[in-house]
């Protein structure tokens, strides 16, 4: 029965060495567990992105509490609408008219018009299937001032093509209108938080006296809306890709993707692409300028050593664990750290991404020791219990390892934390010095939703 | 428009009350859904998470399953999740695509519970209605469990003569004793209120037997025949409370004991039924304050609030409302009422209309959770409302 519950043999089908650890999903599936660690955003965080919009949700109860709550806890109460969808909606296949009606009410209610509405549907919509020009026509027809786009919140797909992650970061720019292109103009896209200035992408475009938009900077909606001239999209977190890709087919531009990675190679190769790119904005006369700029870069890789070796200094063979929701790439993060002497024990994950894969097969040969941790197995459920039993002190980079080794020695970052390039590196190592160094309330900064996007504090 | 909510929140959902109510009993819970559930009530609505391990999960049902009606893999998963953890009992939990797909919850209970030999239950809840519905059906689906455990108790005894017991199979008890019904920290946190309550009745010289369900174990809840009198502290424990008495004939009486103080509100719900006898929101325009909130919570402290202090509250009983239901009820009141209610309901409160807060758990789930207030113990919080409506 429950005494069971203690003891170490529940995790061990939650656990798995690198070297038995298939690819891409090293864990049978099963029943899933989901852990009080909350600071990745969700969809609501992200659509709140656009400014001065409304977000309207369209669903049952159960799938508005958690949506509504959100929104409450990021105090931004003002901006999202709620119609609730129920049993006798189903039964009368009315959800389109509900839809259409409810969204007008909300609207005829709010004190103040927005310019733009986010419509959020579910996947009752889905399974039902609603006609979504019928609804969004008829909303666009009777509020021709706003701008309506839709959005979703149907998890149930979330195995069918896009994940409700993609699509989010997708629909987030649909609302983008073609408009006239500025050579000069570029968009840094899809990302929750704004991309770090003293990175390498940032100042490359800014020393070329480029344009740059970045959505988490856009005050008003017309900001916003400047973003549809830019010339070139670059996106670098891979849920990004497909609104990426989405831009350029709808405005003309170019987009470019560039891996969130902390491999020396791979970031040149990305900072050499963008270059390439931007040849087109200087012409050839920046060619020499690119090329510089470039070079410096290399520079960089010393740097980057230099911050390895002090930090290695600090931490010494303290044990470290990384998860996901640390960056897009927690085994490039792994690697390097290895190779660096570091003493990395395990990596919390619960699949590979397919970016993943040269990283997993390095490991897999060169650390076949190194344990890969389940977050959803139903035996993570146990995790953090086992671990107030731990004297260890760890180190943990992420919030989910963090959770599950119980430690308050971690790096609070989520989702590449803005970082990318040798600053990603350079920079995530001065967290770690400070995580080791600086004892964090890991219970409660772990338990706030969507970090960095304001959170009040809770309860 | 019903159904629509322009500026307030939404009340926890049935399925995340029938996952409270069992949070603390050892048992396997599968909320049968693709992903969101589970964060949602564990994030929102479940303040004993972090703590206090217990067997939630989700099935995380997929596009595909949902389409060809594919019950086999979520019957694999939970049978295999059962033969490791070992639970006592496995609850499967409907939401509201697994409603929308005709998912039979009943007979996959009985497919697991053959397999893994555990006792297994199937909640038809949907996702589309509030906690209080799914709270009620756990605690009546433990109501069923104590009296097929008193049967079997009560065959084992006649064969063995080994204890007395009543005609109804309900074994003889000494002393008053007494059962609590509806604890859930949806609408009572973990402030120390399910302890307060308990206090009250054993500082008077009452057996708690067991408390539905927070500080009992499963084991405590199947002997809840002892009791001679079933307390009902929310609308959660109502159904439970009357088919407990229509079939071990145990009565109940339904109040908290608010500020220390005998309150007694069992004459609004109807004693074999339980339903209600009152409108959830009526006119106010007599009323010195409204009270904005679940039923028995908020007609307990009216009672209070009257004899302490002669005040006339009304009540909104808010958890089935709409939002226009609710703004309609505030709207008739006098236009410098006192709205004793959630921050969260704040924009329904116009004019020159005050807010006293009262935060609720299954409202604002853990935003305002350090404002909740335990009614029974805490007399200042009960002051400082007496002294606003004064004012």
């Amino acid at each position: 029965m429950l005494k069971k519950l203690g003891d170490n043999d529940i995790l061990k089908n939650a656990v798995v060495k690198m070297a038995d650890a298939g690819f891409p999903t090293p864990f049978a599936g099963g029943l899933e567990y989901s852990s009080p660690a909350r600071g990745t955003w969700n969809i609501v965080h992200t659509g709140m992105l656009v400014p001065e919009a409304h977000e309207i949700f369209v669903c049952a109860a159960s799938c508005l509490r958690g949506v509504v709550l959100t929104a409450a806890e990021m105090n931004a109460m003002d901006r999202f609408s709620t119609v609730e969808v129920r049993e006798n909606n189903l039964l009368e296949g009315n959800l389109e008219e509900l839809l259409i009606d409810g969204v007008s009410d909300i609207i005829e209610k709010l004190p103040k018009r927005p310019p733009a509405v986010l419509v959020y549907t579910s996947c009752v919509h889905h399974f039902t299937g609603c006609d979504w020009n019928v609804m969004f026509s008829a909303l666009r027809e009777r509020f021709p001032d706003i701008d309506f786009t839709d959005c979703y919140m149907n998890p149930t797909l979330r195995k069918s093509g896009l994940t409700p992650d993609q699509i989010m970061r997708r629909q987030l720019y649909s609302l983008l209108k073609p408009c006239t292109i500025n050579a000069k103009a570029v968009a840094i896209i899809g990302n929750d938080l704004p991309t770090d200035t003293d990175s390498e992408l940032y100042t490359m475009l800014t020393d070329l006296g480029l344009i740059i938009h970045e959505i988490t900077s856009c005050k008003t909606y017309a900001e916003y809306q400047k973003m549809a001239e830019s010339s070139l999209y670059i996106s670098y977190y891979p849920s990004a890709k497909a609104g990426g890709d989405y831009l350029a087919k709808k405005l003309g531009g170019k987009h470019i993707y560039l891996p969130y990675s902390w491999d020396y190679d791979e970031i040149q190769a990305s900072l050499e692409t963008l270059g390439k790119e931007c040849e087109e904005f200087t012409g050839e006369t920046g060619k020499e300028r690119i090329k510089g700029i470039l070079a410096g870069f290399e520079q960089r890789k010393a740097e980057c050593e230099k911050a390895f070796k002090e930090t290695l200094e600090v931490v010494g063979d303290t044990a470290i664990a990384i998860d996901y929701t640390f960056c897009p790439r927690p085994t490039s993060v792994a690697k390097m750290l290895l190779t660096h002497g570091f003493n990395v024990q395990r990596i919390y994950l619960d699949s590979f991404t397919g970016e993943e894969k040269d990283d997993y097969e390095f490991l897999k040969g060169n650390y076949p020791e190194l344990e890969l941790y389940a977050t959803v197995d139903v035996r993570s459920r146990f995790m953090a219990t086992q671990s107030k039993k731990n004297e260890e002190k760890w180190l943990a980079v992420g919030q989910k390892a963090a959770y599950f080794l119980g430690t308050d020695y971690f790096v609070n970052v989520i989702e590449g934390g803005g970082m990318f390039g040798y600053e990603a590196v350079i920079d995530g190592l001065k967290l770690m010095r400070e995580a080791y160094t600086e004892k964090k309330d890991m219970r409660s900064l772990v338990q706030i939703k969507g970090m960095g996007c304001g959170s009040c504090s809770l309860g | 428009m019903k159904q629509t909510s322009g500026f307030i929140s939404t009340y926890s959902a049935d399925a995340f009350g029938v996952c409270s109510a069992l949070y603390e009993l050892g048992g396997l819970v599968v909320m049968h859904d693709a992903s969101g559930c589970n964060s949602t009530y564990t994030t929102h609505d479940e303040p004993r998470w972090y703590d206090m391990d217990s067997m939630v999960y989700i099935s995380g049902l997929t596009e595909i399953e949902a389409i060809m009606g594919d019950d086999g893999r979520l019957i694999d998963d939970i049978t295999n999740a059962a033969t490791e953890l070992h639970p006592k009992f496995i609850a499967i939990v409907g939401t509201t695509i697994p409603a929308m797909t005709g998912f039979d919850a009943d007979a996959t209970a009985r497919v697991v519970e053959n397999r893994t030999g555990i006792p297994t239950f199937g909640f038809k809840t949907t996702g589309m209605r509030s906690y209080i519905h799914g709270a009620s059906e756990a605690f009546c689906t433990l109501a069923e469990l104590v009296k097929t455990a008193n049967n079997t108790k009560q065959a084992k005894n006649t064969n063995e003569q080994t204890e007395k017991s009543d005609e109804n199979g309900k074994p003889d008890v000494v002393g008053e004793t007494i059962n609590i019904l509806g604890l859930t920290p949806l609408d009572f946190s973990v402030n120390g209120s399910d302890k307060a309550i308990k206090a009250y009745y054993e500082d008077r010289g009452v057996k708690v037997i067991s408390s539905w369900a927070m500080g009992s174990t499963l084991e405590e809840i199947q002997g809840a025949l002892r009791a001679t009198e079933n307390i009902v502290v929310s609308e959660t424990g109502i159904k439970a409370a009357a088919y407990m008495k229509e079939h071990f004939g145990i009565p109940f009486k339904v109040g908290i004991p608010v500020g220390g103080m005998d309150i007694d509100i069992t004459s609004l719900f109807d004693d074999t039924t339980g339903e209600r006898h009152f409108e959830s929101v009526r006119d106010y325009e007599d009323c010195d304050a409204v009270i904005v909130g679940e039923a028995v919570s908020s007609y307990s402290l009216t009672e209070y609030l009257k004899r302490a202090a002669g005040l006339n509250v009304g009540v909104i009983a808010s958890t089935d409302l709409d939002e226009d239901e609710i703004a309609r009820g505030l709207s008739s009141t006098k236009t410098d009422c006192v709205i004793i209610a959630d921050p969260l309901f704040k924009p329904l409160v116009k004019g020159e209309r005050k807010l006293m807060r009262l935060p609720h758990e299954a409202f604002s789930g853990r935003i305002f959770r350090k404002e909740i207030p335990d009614l029974i113990s805490d007399l200042d919080f009960l002051k400082d409302i007496i002294t606003v409506i004064r004012k």
